[in-house]
């Protein structure tokens, strides 16, 4: 049995008045304060880099330190903890390069047994390929707009 | 068979239930009735598809020893799953010596596997039939959501997958007073919800249009039975059937959710409660069993309700369609 258009319009709404409510104020500030406390963190390793490697122009630095935060949340997904702080923070810990991270370390560990080239190569970026093929395609737009400007 | 029920005129024996349930599932409010509880979900296997082989095994195993059965004593078995081309039943089956019916109706599995079995030794085909479940909370995550370690958060109308697995024995010529007296057979019910993490409010509309034609075909009211439990309705998904139930005039003052039962809902934050092939074949195997054996419920209707969608169909933009089987079991002295 198939409902038509309006009778299925008309459930959907009887799904909203018994369907519990997101909690908008809180999700938003978790998210607020997990994204501000990893970009922080982002920002403190760039600066003990700047200690540590004092040879090191700015640019360079900013490359260490994504390297060493895509670096640090491979290990805490390995090890059970960035889904915590996902299921915590929302989107304040999958807009950062963290999330980015994590959506191919996970992938990565949860095909292990598939083998290394038919489950880990070719499932890692099942999640984070979307995120390439967007950014690949703006920067490609981008510049053929730019070349006429 | 009087419309869509099939009404058992020498009500089928249930003679022994096994189960099995897992880590999470033992925190959770019904642990007491579970024959059987891990402390891991791995169980020490390579993958979790690999443990959830082990649980069927585990489980059928446990079934033999408690009804003092061998292999070779069973005429057929039903069972299923939720992983693609239900491999956990299929592969467990291959380390037992069963003749083996495989089936699949999603979480209304088991019910279908209770109203086959019975069908088949009401019919004087078979004498004792085993109807088996599992389901995985990793394999369920990995196959229609995202991988494990992923750090997303789960909507307040997501449930969580029952990680267990149970197993019945019905026998013919079992002592029991504990018999399956009728089971009708559901219809997929589609109203067009496309939401694959609202599998509670897609489900309730198929659980009401069993539960209807259920009491048209037998001529039974709702207070004719002490309980009646769904399957993984979830906690939005019940308030939904008991408002659509009162609608149409049905009062569901006696009905439970095995989803809301398993787990505590608030405490174990699992936002809409349990969901999976299992949760109503541990609450049943289980719980129930035991509630019927001491005469504390007597007469019982078990909805299973199966939420029947694949990953490629929610990607291609369909709709998500439900089934509910029901069965009535009855304590019969």
């Amino acid at each position: 049995m198939i409902l038509n258009k309006e009778e299925q319009k008309v459930y959907k709404k009887e799904i909203k008045d018994v369907a519990p409510k997101t909690k908008h104020i809180s999700t938003l500030l978790r998210a607020f304060f997990t994204g501000g406390t990893i970009c922080c963190i982002g920002q403190g390793v760039n600066q003990v880099l700047g200690i540590l490697l004092p040879s090191l122009t700015e640019e360079d630095r900013g490359g260490y330190t994504t390297l060493l935060m895509i670096f640090f949340t491979g290990i805490l997904t390995a090890f059970g903890v960035y889904d915590h702080i996902g299921n915590f923070g929302g989107a304040g810990s999958i807009i950062p390069i963290t999330g980015f991270a994590n959506s191919i370390v996970s992938q990565a560990m949860e095909h292990k047994r598939e083998g290394i080239i038919f489950g880990i190569c070719s499932n890692m970026f099942a999640i984070a390929g979307p995120v390439i093929v967007m950014g690949i395609t703006a920067s490609v737009v981008v510049g053929i707009v730019y070349l006429f400007l | 068979m009087k419309n869509q029920t099939v009404l058992f005129r020498s009500p089928v024996p249930v003679a022994e239930t096994a189960t099995i349930a897992g880590p999470k599932e033992k925190e959770g409010p019904l642990h007491a009735y579970f024959h059987y509880t891990l402390e891991d979900d791995l169980l020490k296997q390579d993958s979790h598809e690999h443990a959830e082989i082990r649980l069927h095994v585990g489980v059928l195993k446990q079934l033999l020893n408690r009804a003092k059965l061998s292999p070779q004593e069973i005429d057929c078995a039903f069972a299923g799953d939720l992983l693609d081309e239900i491999i956990g039943s299929n592969f467990a089956m291959r380390e037992l010596d069963i003749p083996f019916f495989g089936i699949y109706n999603a979480c209304a599995t088991f019910g279908e596997s209770l109203i086959l079995g019975s069908c088949m030794i009401e019919g004087g085909f078979a004498e004792r039939v085993t109807c088996s479940v599992t389901s995985h909370f990793a394999t369920a995550e990995r196959q229609y959501r995202y991988p494990l370690e992923l750090g997303c958060q789960r909507t307040p109308l997501s449930q969580w997958t029952v990680t267990g697995a149970g197993a019945t024995l019905l026998d013919k010529n079992a002592t029991s007073k504990i018999k399956i007296t009728s089971g009708t057979i559901g219809k997929v019910v589609d109203y067009g919800i496309k939401d694959a993490n609202d599998m509670g409010c897609v489900m309730a509309p198929a659980a009401l249009s069993t539960l209807r034609t259920h009491l048209q075909d037998t001529g039974r009211t709702v207070d004719y039975y002490d309980k009646i439990f769904t399957g993984d309705l979830g906690y939005s998904g019940s308030l939904l059937l008991q408002k659509k139930a009162s609608e149409t005039g049905i009062i569901l003052h006696n009905h439970e959710d095995c989803g809301n039962l398993i787990y505590n809902r608030i405490a174990q934050n699992v936002e809409s409660g349990g969901s999976g092939a299992c949760c109503c074949g541990l609450v049943f195997n289980g719980y129930i069993y035991d509630q019927l054996q001491k005469g504390r419920l007597k007469k019982v209707l078990l909805m299973p309700t199966g939420a029947l969608l694949s990953k490629t169909s929610s990607l291609q933009g369909e709709s998500i369609p439900a089934i509910c089987h029901a069965v009535s079991v009855e304590v019969i002295e």
